[in-house]
């Protein structure tokens, strides 16, 4: 089995006057493990339903390794999908589930089933071969649905939300179990999820849709460090927002953001936030550093703020602190319970506390527009930012 | 302790079966062993003289055509019913166009009857509507069995098309995009998924509408000519007419004897695995799947064994 890549450009589709796709381009590319990342009713299942062929887009084209597969229906694409409910055969065992694609293209019987025995070996379920769907887990229905997905050797495999209807632990073990069949198969999979960490944790790439747009295409790290929107920010893990005006270049990478609720904020900015425009910085709750004292030393890149905790919400291997700056920026820091930490370490509800964190974890994710006079920021401010 | 008033529940049902049911079929059982009254009705005493006049042939060509005219009447019932309930379950308007189907009822039997009398008669709607295209001058399109498998389709489809209608509404239609993803065609689809998982939906179409056409009466009587006479037709004359009720008796007997036997196969045919579904289904379209290997309890491989021999014989 050898992948393909997948091309889609200027993908339009709308149901009604629900515009579901607006102008999505992706290039996949072969082999890749390749994340469609975004909340319900971003696109993305429709995207994955046009690649499968199940829905016709009005305007745009697919091509797989080059080829426009427009007009050719599901049965004539060679990818094959892993559905959400996972729809195997409820009238048929997992073996003639797993054999129903070598039925339709009449395989010789002892091919077939040496195949289907394979393609069951690979999922761990040739025990179960004799059974009915009903008669299975959650785990072992998407096995099914899995090994059967497979067996045509598409080159293509496009798995919507194929995790979503199983509890965390199981969701975990099957992630791993898709990476090692990805790895061991080494096609192309699409993977559908509204999981971030799902998404960061086995993708190559994704792509994090809203609205019927891609928003951001990138690595797991490049999507996570350094966010291209607001939206990216917020929807992958946890960010502390800020929002300002740059008011001064400390170096060529270096601005100071006025932020709101906040004041002075050192951020890394490399020549797209100059003076006087509106920006919104991104900071990790995992970056800050939280103390009972200031830190010593004088960092010139080190931003400090002095607030008091919010709430601190305890979950085994680290805390979470909701911190109150004297500005009136509520901020959420992230505290490994390994970590170093200056003063006590023992920070409870109402403390006195030191938040810092370095300018270069401090992100630009969007910066709006250049106004030269502050009467224009402020009207700009008071108009809502988008 | 509480008491269990479980038992108590099935009362009404019990009592209007031993009514309703029981009690005439033991009064028919009794009759049909009975000898024929001079006069008509039963005369007291045992006889097997009912039974003997059932081996008559001009009966057992009755037999046959009210076999062939409701197997007729169910086919062309089951064409038209399966589209229609799977249009109708597709349907964004379901209550409306369930509505729809049910609204003849509210009409009476033997009026709708007589309405198609006046559409199909000699001077009816249809030739009217002929002779005014120039077609044709009153066609016979009555009293023969073409008319009375016409109004049976008609009367009988509503019960087919409930049960489809419920079963394709039940079915998840992912499966059927499920199977084109695999490589089937529509029509592949359609037959290898969707039907043998409506297959409760059909075999209850059938028994509503085979059982009840197979005793029908009053559409034959009304709409049908001397090559159109059902085994209804024969029993009613037989108590009517001739007199002979242990005749009737003995014919009735039969006749559900018949249709209970087959009912009670089916019901029990679709409760077992669907594997053997899937072998009848395969065989019937030629696929030659593995008959016999698959029902085998226990036989190591058997369903492998069916699904290779449909690729084999296939192949």
């Amino acid at each position: 089995m050898i992948g393909s890549d997948v091309a889609v450009s200027a993908l339009r589709k709308s149901f009604g006057s629900f515009e579901a796709l607006k102008d999505v381009s992706l290039e996949i590319r072969r082999g890749e493990f390749f994340s469609l990342l975004g909340p319900s009713g971003c696109g993305k299942t429709t995207l994955l339903r046009v690649i499968a062929g199940f829905e016709d887009p009005d305007s745009g084209s697919v091509a797989i390794d080059g080829r426009d597969v427009l007009g050719l229906p599901p049965d004539k694409r060679r990818c094959n999908t892993v559905f959400q409910n996972y729809a195997l055969f409820p009238h048929l065992t997992v073996f003639e589930n797993v054999a129903f694609p070598l039925r339709i293209r009449k395989v010789p019987a002892k091919l077939a089933r040496d195949l289907v025995m394979r393609h069951l070996a690979m999922v761990q379920l040739e025990a179960h071969a004799d059974k009915k769907p009903s008669m299975l887990s959650g785990g072992q229905k998407q096995r099914v649905a899995i090994a059967r997905a497979l067996i045509n050797e598409p080159s293509v495999l496009l798995l919507d939300e194929p995790l979503s209807a199983l509890d965390a632990k199981l969701r975990q073990h099957m992630l791993l179990e898709l990476d090692a069949i990805h790895d061991k198969v080494g096609i192309t999979f699409i993977y559908v999820t509204h999981d971030q960490s799902e998404a960061l944790s086995v993708s190559d790439r994704l792509a994090v849709m809203d609205g019927g747009r891609v928003l951001q295409v990138g690595t797991p790290q490049e999507i996570y460090e350094s966010p291209k929107s607001d939206f990216v920010a917020r929807f992958i893990g946890d960010t502390n927002l800020f929002s300002g005006r740059v008011t001064a270049r400390r170096s060529a990478e270096i601005a100071v953001v006025e932020a709101e609720g906040f004041g002075p904020l050192l951020v890394e900015a490399n020549g797209d936030a100059p003076v006087g425009a509106m920006v919104k910085v991104a900071v990790r709750p995992e970056k800050l550093r939280i103390g009972s004292k200031a830190p010593e030393g004088s960092d010139a890149e080190l931003n400090v703020a002095r607030g008091a905790v919010e709430e601190p919400v305890y979950s085994g291997f680290q805390t979470k602190y909701l911190v109150r700056c004297e500005g009136g920026a509520s901020l959420v820091c992230l505290r490994q319970h390994a970590q170093w930490s200056e003063g006590n370490p023992d920070i409870r509800w109402k403390d006195e506390v030191y938040l810092s964190w370095s300018a270069r974890d401090a992100v630009v994710v969007e910066t709006t527009a250049r106004h030269d006079s502050p009467a224009e920021a402020v009207a700009a401010a008071a108009g809502g930012l988008e | 302790m509480k008491r269990n008033y479980g038992p108590l529940y099935a009362g009404p049902q019990a009592l209007w079966l031993a009514v309703f049911f029981a009690a005439p079929l033991v009064i028919i059982v009794a009759y049909s062993f009975m000898r024929r009254g001079l006069y008509g009705g039963v005369a007291p005493g045992f006889s097997l003289a009912a039974y003997r006049e059932l081996a008559n042939p001009n009966l057992l060509a009755v037999a046959f055509r009210t076999l062939w005219v409701s197997a007729a009447a169910t086919a062309i019932i089951l064409v038209i019913a399966l589209p229609c309930g799977y249009s109708i379950a597709r349907s964004r308007n379901q209550p409306l166009r369930l509505f729809l189907v049910i609204v003849p009822f509210w009409t009476n039997f033997l009026v709708r009857i007589y309405a198609w009398i006046s559409i199909l008669g000699n001077e009816g709607f249809l030739n009217d509507f002929l002779r005014a295209l120039g077609l044709g001058n009153g066609i016979q399109f009555l009293y023969n069995q073409g008319a009375v498998i016409l109004v049976l389709v008609y009367m009988y489809l509503p019960y087919a098309i409930l049960p489809l209608f419920s079963s394709i509404d039940k079915f998840d239609f992912t499966l059927l995009e499920a199977a084109r993803d695999l490589g089937a065609s529509r029509m592949e689809s359609l037959r290898l998924v969707m039907l043998p998982n409506i297959r409760g939906g059909i075999v209850t179409s059938i028994l509503f509408t085979f059982i009840p056409i197979f005793g029908a009466y009053a559409i034959p009587l009304l709409v049908g000519g001397k090559d159109s006479y059902m085994l209804g037709n024969v029993i009613a004359d037989q108590v009517t007419k001739t007199r002979n009720w242990p005749l009737a008796a003995s014919i009735s007997m039969t006749v559900t004897f018949i249709t209970g036997i087959a009912a009670i196969l089916y019901l029990a045919r679709s409760r077992r695995s669907s594997a053997s579904v899937q072998d009848s289904l395969a065989a019937q379209s030629g696929h030659g799947a593995g008959r016999g290997v698959a029902r085998k309890p226990g036989a190591k491989g058997g369903l492998r064994g069916a699904v290779g021999k449909a690729a084999e014989a296939a192949a």
